[in-house]
């Protein structure tokens, strides 16, 4: 290489490296409210993370349609984490302070949540982990910028403990059963555990842990293991592949799928759609919803969005599982942004400050619910400072091999007797290592 | 006629010894320090900082050690996450469990941890070499995946298996914001890289390069492979386990061992590769590129987009990113095989000549 070529590259290089720095300054626009939105539209989990990235979008521009909160425009742009935590993070750094600021980051990773649940309070940006993330984070007194709405895996566990239960009639007869616990190896799958171990604690059932390694497409040995070992039921706390092969993996085994149950993100289409009867008789929890072709509010993103070809991803997707998910997320921090503004002024742009204050003042009953399009969807959402959940209601879908669908219509709400106290046990550790005094009720009051 | 080290007389042993005898490489040197200690604060915003800087300077100091270790020592090694795990799970239950621990001994007794913890694993490489010894530290990565994922006491029985650490310092120098941050770990970086220089050109240096490039000749000159392999895997190790501990105390602040998986060993070792073995000055240029690159097209290519009118999807962008990354990648390889840093010293030699090359 000569002299010259190295000068063209070094210049070249140079450009580049200039472009880069520009690029952040570039974007500064007008008075709308921001919506930055981390998404992994590719990488091992891309079949279940484009869906909810397409639903969240959608959202956002179905509100855009309607004319904004009150009139404020909202603007999004997303960001691909691919999962990763390092990226997420990268990504969470990019858009935090753009056009004036991040109304609020749903990462869709229990791993970048956890990274970003020390970023958000210096940057004051709320942090909604809708189904996710750390559990002991619904205590608003000590994670004031964590918002896990609608629902905790503690919660998750707790509940299917108690659909075990009626299944085999009655908590008595929980004694001296068998549940393994087949997890995705991270802080996602690690979660339950706690609370199952308590609970067989005190119904005296055995938890038995079986991890899978990211990412989930190995798992004949665990499977051996549910063969020798027989329990009675399998709880499934994976995500993306990993759901498809433990399935999969079930049917070669034979051990029967009636008695698998997985947690909500265990629960969409990509993860049974490809074993099709294979995976009959399967069941999951929900966050409330299940797959909602028939609902108004799918109705009307198809007749505003994807009629006029302005929807995002393939329009047959809309009201499955994940889309649901992410437009479910996106529709709270939206109505986090609209009860702010009753506060701070409405058709005004909210800082992440006041959207928190929203966010812990939602009040969604099942009139506006209803009227939002949600009816028959969702439940009534109401959080408070020290209640950053809002929500532990969930209900049982089942796949009868070709859709997802709700057999029974019960609800179940997680046992708050159980879960408070470990709730606060375990956030007030967190609060002792950070050396963080919890919010008195005054501080809330402000 | 800038270049050139004509004239520059040495008159003394200190000075024919000393670590940049060419002048215009030590001016160069002290130079590139003040930009990056004084010029780069001043400069950059906080974004630059926390997604660019830091994890640079971190994963630097990281390949540096690695480099030590493949490039000087020629022992390759596919465990250098298992390494950087072990130094910072070792930093944070020195921090945790000791009270009053400074931060700095915290890190330095991970690093020394992660030392000893890359010695047990250095020992196959007295028997096995090449191929077969990056499959043997293959189970370095493996092992230290498993325990830190299933020993609860190292994890300080935090229910998810993440940690996370707060309220760093030294000395009542808050760590806190990006700005300390970066000029902390540079300052690590700084120490830790003069110190590589030093190493490579003393008696430990010229046995780990005898060794790697014929250790049966070595060993015939009075070399013991014993000590010279064991104190490269000792020393790559220090580097790595310390930048391990950087990553997780200053850089992530909670993590867990999927911050350092296999994935993170390839990723030190292409750096090394990419950059150049065996020299310093490539870690710095590997890291630069395996960092910084992928973010700097993942963010040029809409910009680019935008200028041509086309509006490119965030799936597009993320898939052009590894294509065109993947496409440097070889044609790096290709056009110089031994690195950017072989890259930088040819460059060097025509500045040297110029402008009356021969």
């Amino acid at each position: 290489m000569n002299l010259r070529k190295l000068v063209v590259t070094a210049s070249l290089g140079a450009i580049a490296l200039s472009a880069l720095a520009t690029v952040p300054a570039a974007a500064q626009q007008a008075k709308e409210q921001y919506f930055p939105v981390l998404v992994y539209r590719t990488g091992a989990y891309a079949p279940n993370g484009a869906p909810w990235a397409n639903g969240y979008v959608d959202y956002l521009k179905l509100i855009n349609a309607q004319g904004g909160i009150n009139g404020v425009k909202l603007s999004f742009e997303e960001c691909e984490t691919g999962y990763a935590t390092d990226r997420g993070v990268e990504c969470y750094e990019r858009l935090k302070g753009k056009n004036g600021g991040a109304t609020t980051f749903q990462p869709l990773s229990t791993g970048i949540t956890f990274a970003l649940t020390e970023k958000a309070p210096k940057d004051k940006i709320p942090l909604i982990t809708a189904g996710y993330g750390r559990s002991e984070s619904s205590n608003g007194a000590v994670f004031t910028w964590n918002f896990p709405l609608l629902g905790t895996y503690w919660v998750g566990a707790d509940v299917a403990i108690q659909y075990v239960a009626k299944q085999e009639g009655g908590v008595d007869k929980l004694k001296g059963k068998k549940i393994a616990l087949v997890y995705h190896d991270s802080p996602y799958g690690k979660e339950p555990i706690p609370v199952l171990e308590e609970l067989g604690k005190k119904h005296g059932f055995e938890v038995q842990l079986l991890p899978v390694a990211h990412p989930g497409v190995e798992q004949k040995a665990t499977w051996l293991q549910i063969r020798q070992s027989r329990p009675d039921y399998v709880l499934l706390w994976g995500w993306g592949v990993m759901n498809l092969t433990a399935l999969r993996e079930a049917q070669a085994t034979g051990y029967p799928r009636t008695k698998m149950l997985g947690i909500w993100w265990a629960g969409a289409e990509p993860d049974v759609r490809d074993v099709g009867e294979g995976a009959k008789g399967y069941s999951a929890l929900t966050l409330q919803h299940g797959a909602e072709h028939n609902s108004k509010i799918v109705k009307d993103v198809l007749a505003t969005l994807h009629a006029k070809g302005e929807g995002t991803g393939p329009k047959e997707e809309v009201g499955e599982v994940l889309y649901m998910r992410g437009l479910i997320s996106s529709m709270l921090a939206v109505e986090g942004v609209r009860k702010a503004q009753e506060r701070y002024g409405k058709g005004k742009v909210m800082t992440g400050e006041q959207v928190r204050w929203g966010l812990e003042h939602l009040d969604l009953d099942q009139k506006t619910l209803d009227a939002m399009g949600f009816a028959g969807v969702m439940r009534p959402v109401q959080t408070s400072c020290l209640d950053h959940m809002g929500s532990s209601w969930v209900r049982i879908q089942t796949w009868n091999g070709k859709k997802w669908e709700f057999l029974s219509p019960d609800w179940y709400q997680a046992d708050d007797k159980t879960l408070r106290p470990m709730v606060m046990l375990a956030s007030g550790k967190y609060a002792e290592e950070k050396k963080l005094s919890p919010r008195t009720p005054e501080e809330c009051n402000k | 006629m800038l270049y050139r080290e004509n004239g520059q007389f040495k008159t003394s042993y200190a000075a024919d010894q000393q670590i940049f005898p060419i002048t215009q490489d030590r001016w160069a040197i002290i130079g590139i320090l003040v930009f990056a200690f004084v010029a780069v604060p001043l400069l950059v915003d906080e974004y630059m900082f926390r997604a660019i800087l830091i994890p640079f300077v971190i994963l630097s100091l990281a390949a540096l050690g690695v480099n030590l270790l493949v490039g000087f020592c020629g022992q390759i090694t596919l465990g250098a996450g298992a390494f950087m795990a072990v130094g910072a799970y070792a930093a944070y239950n020195f921090h945790i469990r000791i009270e009053g621990m400074p931060l700095l001994a915290s890190l330095l007794l991970g690093g020394l941890t992660s030392a000893a913890v890359g010695i047990v694993f250095g020992i196959p490489s007295l028997r096995v070499r090449g191929l077969y010894l990056a499959v043997a530290t293959l189970a370095a990565q493996f092992f230290t995946d498993w325990v830190f994922l299933r020993v609860p006491w190292f994890t300080d029985y935090a229910s998810s298996g993440s940690v996370s650490v707060s309220n760093l310092q030294v000395m009542g120098w808050q760590i806190n914001n990006p700005l300390n941050k970066y000029l902390f770990c540079l300052a690590i970086l700084t120490v830790f890289a003069l110190m590589a220089k030093n190493m490579t050109r003393s008696a430990i240096g010229r046995q780990w390069m005898a060794i790697r490039d014929m250790d049966v000749a070595a060993e015939v000159i009075g070399i013991r492979p014993l000590f010279a392999k064991l104190s490269a895997f000792a020393v790559s190790s220090f580097f790595v386990g310390t930048a391990g501990a950087l990553w997780g105390f200053v850089h992530l602040a909670s993590w867990e061992p999927a911050a350092f998986s296999v994935d993170r060993s390839f990723q030190l070792l292409f750096m090394v590769i990419i950059g150049g073995l065996g020299s310093i000055m490539g870690s710095f240029f590997g890291a630069a590129f395996i960092v910084i690159l992928p973010i700097a097209l993942n963010q040029l290519l809409p910009a680019i987009g935008d200028l041509v009118g086309v509006e490119i999807s965030t799936a597009g962008i993320s898939h052009a990113e590894l294509i065109i990354f993947g496409g440097l990648i070889i044609f790096f390889l290709i056009k110089e095989p031994h690195g950017i840093a072989r890259l930088w010293s040819t460059g060097k030699e025509k500045l040297r000549l110029w402008p009356f090359p021969h």
